[in-house]
């Protein structure tokens, strides 16, 4: 028990730059394969990250505990507190909709209905949005760098766009401008909520 | 006169019976002698249509007698012997002939005999088809090439009379035929030569209407045409180069019926020869000699090729031999990709000659009304050509007249105006060999005689071609009479036509009823599709990108994932799905009419000389050719294609290769089309405005139909005769042997049932459209099956039949688009040329539906200008080549550009008529006969909805209700006996089963109570009381039919799918989490008058971190927390709770767990707190310990556990090893804290006594220091003992110093 305070997981992990709470997984994989004589399962694993007074040893857990505290990017810790902004943008995006009498259907709905894939607002009247039509819209509390966006094509605003038509994605945090090339395709970025929107029905108020 | 007597006995003249032979040859004949004769004159345009059967190019004799033309056949097996034939023309021998071959009969052409007369006609010796085949100019030396095959023989000859050579070379082989001022076609050639002959023979040395050094030409031709080369390999570049090449003959072009290269090779035993209905102009094709392999561009190449200037013949030379090479590569480098059925590209490239404007300077010749010769038998000619046109004799008429709009459009060369009438006319040949149109005059007067006869189909083209006939100068000098009414029509017409269509990519939506994971055997399935889905647009995105690229190669880029995406589609049998969303994305992608590029229209040269003024013409003309020639002029017979868009799909089809896929998609397809065809329209009120707007709707709704129709046709029929596509024709044999193999196969689907059952109840304007796509990719073989074989005769019947004039059973537009489809389906490249000509055409009337039902539609004016051209884009070429004319001269052309939007098409559901009542049915259908029909849609309409509706409602409430039912039941069951799942999930769903009977009766309910209301709504306001009740009732029975049909198959299976979904959530939820968390529900709302201005709960979890990371390490020595911090903290902890409307489960769970090890830390001291003693002076001296202020932190702590959290709070997480491993590495332990949280949970009912001890009492098995294990026992056994001593604590602090007294006192 001696030292057992001792940061040396987390020294170890800076002395390689590495993120700490990386660094706590591999060595706590290692530390169960070592002692299970097998691969572990990737859920104990994240369980025992997320709640590490389930880790065998103590002084293990306390390590792996002072990792993830300490860690600012990754691990159980920031992604909650990720999750946590966008779930906030979300609702924050979710009563602007609501004060423009903007009518949708939100996330959990749809999937209750059976989509495969959901983003989080689908308007149930599409507007235009500068010009472009959306028919859905995507709140990101991050900023939009060219990776991460990438990715969000892949796996997300592309198969939106295959399922819904044209949609809309809300950097809150703001994204690099270039990224906003898809416009006339059907795949909209903005950093804010838009004002220049047109409903169907204003529009047709109008004739 | 010969025309009437040819139209009588077309109509059967009891006399004429027997020369039915004749008469069916006649046409082709006439058609031929017409393009032959104006071959010369035609310099504008792709050359024309032609139609010539004979006069064959060069060739050697051994062929002919070996393997004789089908003409040469036909003349022989029908009518005997070619002497014959020269009885009816002339008298002439066939001395002219060099041929030894003695069924040509140039002297039949150049005989004097006035062919023209009924007595020839009905002379019983006559022989008349193989004057047909002999009616070529009397080139007599003109060999056929190579009899064997029929179609490219034919096109050889044909081109024959294209083939321009410039004039300096007299022994090329030109091909060029464009310019009119270098080079005369060696038609003319061929045509001089042949009348040079005869004049010789009568003694006269030249004629003097043509340009000097003809006669050398025709000398330097007269040799090398007697001595023909041994062999003609057609395949072979060096003997037949593509240009103006120097090798030995003239005549050797071969001009392609169509662009898709018939392949030269054996004959084709079935086919008739020679009826070479050149549906494309493209004339001088060369392109058609090399074998159909080779691929399109190699086409291409010669054809631009042609189009080169002449200008000096060394540089040309270079550049054909350049280009013979390219074209060697190109053949070499057909792709196997490209079956015979290439994009549109090709095609229009090969037809780019030609559109060219005779060079600067040499602007148009005039033509001049007074300089017209023999106007008599020009008016006789044209009168019997506009009966041909009027009868639907010929098999594609505007191709007749895109013919007619060249001869008035010619630029021809007319360097011998005026000079030779009289000579010519003193030299008078037979009617058939008199060269009628040697002269632009005579040809513009021509073609305005006809176009004269067939004003009424004119009339009926659109704005932009009115408008250019209206202001063409020829027709305005040469008939003001037609240029009145061509006005007068332009003026009146509204059809303004535009195919320019924004196409941009739109995705199939997500459809839950058909896409949900309930459509799918497994999970595995249902995640696979999912990803095809995205795979399969990003393809798509990947082809809009790139495939205009010019290195871009289907597939070479997509082929693999495509057939990646294949494996994996087969893997979980999701090809329905994924076929269902091909068609789907085909039909949202493709149903507008161009699929992508234009073909014509508004094109932006027109716009640019309008801007620009017309100041100088010839730079003006000059400007427009250069705009024109990319999309120039391609025929108005332009093979099948898959432009735009639609040629992703083609290429993804065949990229994929997948039966399985090709199968389900053709089920697809065919499912759509019965689907489509189906359509009803409703008949119109006569003349109120509201009727007019609803049948602009059923005119929209109709072209959508019919739109997605002729697309889905077009991917069945390529789908279906895919495997059986040749690049080439079979060989005689192959045919026959696949014909007999096919002939036992079922078609795919039953079009000819289709088509009789269109004909029959009057539907052809829908159902022909579709079925002529279908066909047109037929493979060679299809068109001689038993089967396809009586769908083309009754198309053909069909298209015979349908006259164009306006009446009551047909509107004429419907029927010109039922023709423009038709003509141009005899003109496609495998359906073969015979079977317009030979086939019997029965005579028995076509079986109709006396009574107009509703379900007729060719009564109805469905058809406008929009969409025939829409249908029909080649019809544009008519005002094309109109442009061209008169480009740059000043006429604001066009500008217009209209946008159709199609709009879905929503199918009526026919109603699900099961009246168990017949007399209530009959009751019904007449209170409907007497009514408006929309009051029948609206009610049926209503009826379909609110039924839908009901069930879904249902689903929504009761058995949503049941649901929830059902998992409280289970969640019971499940305590009880967690084995046997399937049991429980029976016995539940049993249970409800009985509930769900209620869902008829609410059912029931739900459509008596919205059924009347849309009902109301929708009729006019004025509909009487009773009309509108009995319209109410209706419906709503109708309604509830249809949704209790459906509840009673399906409620019980709809209810224990969903109870079982809801179980197995429910195991998954319950599996893993702790058994607290599973009651976990989120708490309540924000407190009343919640401004939710309390921090994000982010925010909260970032500070707690921070104030964690201090705690836990490493820090700097001096580093530490202000206390007002924490409280602070603590506060906003609270508050952050309370308001509840930033707050998600995750965040919830990470705050407790983090306020856990918050207090955690706490108790064991190891926060280094600033500004503690400050804090514990505030307390009275006697309370006064340093540990004060932290137990009001716990206090704090405790509260917002019990208080504020919206879900219990896992606070045994104190417990755990690690936790209160912080207590045993602590230098000063400090239990009395420890002991005071212990109290405040019981004391806030977090966790009660026995669950504390227990905790305590396991925590003793770990392998603790001995010291510290003595003091957890110790701990222990205090806070079980203080369980007894139950006095009222007015003082937390106080009472654990007590204890804690006692704990030191004991150990």
């Amino acid at each position: 028990m001696k030292n057992a305070a001792a940061p040396v997981l987390l020294e170890l992990a800076n002395e390689v730059d590495f993120a700490p709470s990386l660094m706590a997984r591999i060595v706590l994989e290692r530390f169960l394969q070592e002692q299970e004589q097998g691969i572990p399962s990737k859920t104990l694993i994240n369980s025992m990250l997320r709640d590490p007074s389930q880790i065998p040893d103590g002084v293990l857990a306390n390590q792996v505990y002072q990792c993830t505290v300490n860690d600012c990017c990754y691990g159980p810790l920031v992604d909650c507190i990720k999750h946590a902004i966008g779930h906030e943008h979300e609702v924050l995006l979710r009563e602007m909709l609501l004060k423009k009498n903007l009518s949708f259907l939100a996330e959990d709905q749809l999937r209750a209905k059976g989509y495969d894939k959901t983003p989080d607002f689908i308007l149930e009247v599409p507007v235009a949005v500068e010009g472009h039509i959306i028919h859905w819209i995507e709140s990101k509390a991050s900023f939009g760098d060219e990776s991460s966006h990438q990715s969000y094509l892949q796996d997300q605003f592309w198969s939106y766009w295959n399922r819904f038509g044209p949609g809309l994605v809300i950097y809150w945090y703001g994204f690099i401008e270039e990224l906003d090339c898809h416009r006339e395709r059907g795949i909209l970025l903005k950093d804010c909520f838009p004002t220049d929107i047109v409903t169907l029905r204003r529009s047709m108020a109008q004739h | 006169m010969l025309c009437p007597l040819f139209l009588q006995e077309n109509h059967i003249h009891e006399k004429l019976v027997s020369l039915s032979l004749p008469q069916k040859d006649f046409v082709p004949f006439f058609l031929n002698f017409l393009r032959e004769q104006t071959g010369q004159i035609l310099t504008n345009g792709p050359s024309t249509p032609a139609k010539t059967l004979n006069s064959k190019a060069l060739g050697n004799s051994a062929g002919h007698g070996s393997q004789r033309t089908g003409s040469e056949r036909r003349a022989g097996n029908t009518t005997g012997s070619s002497s014959s034939r020269m009885q009816l023309f002339t008298q002439k021998g066939s001395a002219n002939s060099c041929s030894p071959d003695t069924s040509f009969a140039p002297s039949a052409v150049s005989g004097g005999s006035p062919a023209f007369t009924g007595s020839n006609l009905s002379s019983p010796s006559s022989d008349f088809p193989s004057v047909v085949s002999n009616v070529s100019p009397g080139f007599g030396c003109s060999p056929v090439f190579n009899h064997s095959e029929r179609r490219s023989a034919q096109k050889a000859n044909l081109g024959s009379f294209f083939v321009a050579m410039p004039e300096v070379q007299p022994t090329r082989r030109g091909r060029r035929k464009g310019n009119s001022s270098t080079s005369t076609s060696s038609r003319q050639v061929a045509r001089d030569l042949g009348r040079c002959l005869a004049d010789e023979e009568d003694g006269k040395s030249d004629n003097t209407s043509w340009s000097g050094g003809r006669k050398k030409r025709n000398e330097v031709l007269g040799v090398s045409a007697s001595s023909p080369p041994d062999q003609l390999n057609l395949n072979n570049l060096e003997e037949f180069p593509p240009m103006c090449a120097s090798s030995g003959f003239t005549n050797k072009s071969k001009p392609s019926r169509r662009i898709n290269p018939t392949p030269v090779s054996i004959e084709r035993p079935l086919s008739k020869p020679k009826m070479c209905f050149t549906s494309t102009p493209v004339s001088q094709s060369p392109a058609a000699r090399f074998p159909s392999g080779a691929s399109h561009e190699a086409f291409v190449t010669i054809q631009e090729g042609n189009v080169a200037s002449t200008a000096g013949s060394s540089l040309q030379e270079e550049r054909e031999m350049l280009k013979k090479e390219r074209c060697k590569l190109l053949h070499q480098a057909s792709s196997p990709a490209c079956l015979s059925l290439e994009p549109s590209t090709p095609t229009k490239l090969s037809y780019t000659r030609n559109a060219s404007l005779p060079p600067e300077g040499h602007l148009m010749t005039c033509a001049y009304l007074s300089k017209v010769s023999c106007k008599k038998q020009l008016d006789q000619l044209a009168l019997l050509y506009s009966s041909c046109i009027a009868e639907n004799l010929v098999p594609n008429i505007f191709l007749e007249l895109f013919f007619v709009l060249q001869l008035l459009t010619s630029r021809g060369i007319s360097a011998e105006d005026g000079e030779s009438d009289l000579e010519f006319n003193q030299g008078c040949k037979g009617a058939v060999e008199r060269q009628h149109f040697h002269n632009v005059h005579n040809c513009v007067y021509f073609a305005v005689q006809v176009l004269d006869r067939q004003y009424e189909i004119i009339s009926h083209l659109e704005k932009g071609t009115l408008k250019l006939l209206a202001e063409n100068e020829r027709i305005a000098s040469f008939s003001p009479h037609l240029h009145k009414r061509l006005r007068q029509a332009y003026e009146s017409s509204t059809a303004k036509v535009s195919l320019l269509l924004p196409s941009s990519v739109q995705s199939v939506s997500f459809q839950p009823e058909t896409d949900n994971r309930s459509n799918f055997p497994s999970d595995r399935a249902f995640h696979i599709f999912k990803k095809q889905r995205d795979i399969f647009y990003e393809l798509l995105r990947e082809w809009e990108d790139n495939h205009e690229k010019p290195a871009w190669d289907f597939e070479r880029v997509l082929g693999n994932k495509i057939r990646a995406m294949m494996a994996h589609l087969t893997a979980t049998c999701n090809h329905s799905h994924f076929a269902r969303l091909f068609q789907k994305q085909l039909i949202q992608m493709c149903k507008g009419p161009v699929g992508g590029g234009t073909s014509w229209g508004d094109t932006p040269d027109q716009d640019v000389l309008n801007m620009l003024g017309c100041d100088d013409l010839s730079r003006l003309k000059r400007l427009q050719e250069r705009f024109v020639a990319p999309q120039s002029i391609r025929g108005p017979c332009p093979p099948p294609s898959f432009p735009g868009c639609q040629q992703f799909f083609r290429d993804f089809i065949l990229s994929a290769g997948s039966y399985q896929f090709n199968q389900h998609l053709m089920d697809n397809l065919c499912l759509k089309i019965l689907e489509l065809d189906g359509l009803t329209l409703v008949e119109h009120e006569p003349s109120d405005g509201e009727a007019d707007m609803e049948e602009q709707d059923e005119k929209k709704r109709f072209t959508v139909v019919l739109m997605s129709l002729r697309l889905l046709a077009k991917f069945l029929g390529f789908l279906v005769f895919l495997p059986y596509r040749t690049v080439e024709p079979p060989t005689r044999d192959l045919h026959e042997s696949a014909v007999a193999l096919r002939n036992q196969s079922l078609p795919v689907l039953d079009v000819l049932k289709l088509l009789q059952r269109a004909i029959q109840g009057r539907r052809t304007i829908l159902t022909i459209p579709w079925i002529v796509e279908f066909l047109s990719l037929v493979d060679h073989i299809a068109p001689f099956l038993d089967y396809y074989g009586t769908v083309f005769s009754l198309l053909l019947q069909v298209y015979r039949s349908m006259v164009p004039s306006e009446d009551k059973e047909m509107s004429f537009l419907n029927k010109l688009l039922i023709l423009a489809v038709l003509g141009w389906l005899f003109q496609v490249p495998s359906v073969p040329e015979e079977l317009f000509f030979t086939s019997e055409v029965r005579q028995d009337g076509l079986m109709m539906d006396t009574m107009s039902s509703a379900q007729a539609l060719d009564s109805a004016t469905l058809v406008d200008q929009q969409l025939l051209y829409t249908c029909c884009p080649y019809l544009g070429e008519l005002r094309k080549l109109l442009a061209s004319f008169v480009a740059g001269s000043g006429a604001k052309n066009g500008g217009f550009i209209r946008k159709i939007n199609p709009t879905a098409a929503e199918s009526l559901a026919p109603k699900p008529s099961v009246s168990q009542q017949k007399l209530q049915a009959e009751l019904e259908q007449a209170f409907f006969h007497n009514q408006p029909p929309s009051l029948r849609r609206t009610v049926e309409f209503v009826a379909e909805r609110v039924g839908s509706n009901c069930v879904k409602h249902i689903k929504a409430t009761l058995v949503a209700e049941l649901v929830k039912r059902a998992e409280v039941m289970l969640q019971e069951k499940v305590k009880e006996d967690n084995t046997n799942h399937d049991k429980l999930l029976d016995e539940v769903c049993t249970e409800l089963y009985e509930e769900g009977a209620q869902a008829f009766l609410k059912g029931r309910e739900f459509c008596r109570k919205k059924g009347p209301e849309a009902v109301r709504v929708l009729l006019p306001e004025e509909t009487s009381a009773a009309v509108l009740s009995s319209a109410e009732d209706i419906a709503v029975r109708l309604a509830t039919e249809k949704a209790c049909t459906w509840l009673s198959t399906n409620i019980t299976a709809l209810i224990k799918r969903e109870v079982r979904t809801t179980f197995s959530r429910m195991l998954k939820i319950q599996g893993p989490s702790l058994p607290s968390e599973d009651t976990q529900e989120m708490k309540k709302d924000c407190p009343p008058g919640c401004q939710h201005h309390a921090p994000f709960p982010s925010e909260i979890i970032n500070e707690i971190k921070d104030v964690l990371c201090v705690a836990v390490g490493p820090r700097d020595g001096d580093e530490a927390i202000r206390y007002a911090h924490l409280e602070c903290l603590l506060e906003k902890l609270s508050q952050t709770l309370q308001c509840r409307k930033f707050m998600c489960p995750t965040s919830e769970q990470q705050l407790a767990k983090c306020t856990i090890e918050l207090a955690s830390l706490l108790v064991s001291d190891r926060i280094p707190i600033q500004g503690l003693e400050l804090q514990t002076q505030k307390y009275p001296e006697r309370q006064r310990s340093k540990n004060h202020p932290i137990c009001n932190l716990l206090t704090s702590l405790l509260s917002v556990w019990k208080e504020d959290f919206g879900m219990l709070v896992p606070v045994q997480l104190i417990f755990s090893k690690k936790n209160i491993g912080y207590v045993a590495e602590a230098k000063q332990r400090e239990w009395d804290l420890f002991l005071f949280m212990l109290h405040g949970l019981v004391e806030y009912n977090l966790m009660g006594n026995a669950e504390i001890e227990r905790y305590l009492q396991s925590l003793q098995e770990f392998a603790w220091p001995s010291d510290f294990l003595k003091e957890l026992e110790t701990l222990s056994r205090v806070f079980e003992s203080e369980l007894h001593i139950e006095e009222p604590r007015t003082n937390p602090c106080e009472l654990v110093r007590q204890s804690l007294g006692t704990v030191t006192a004991q150990s």
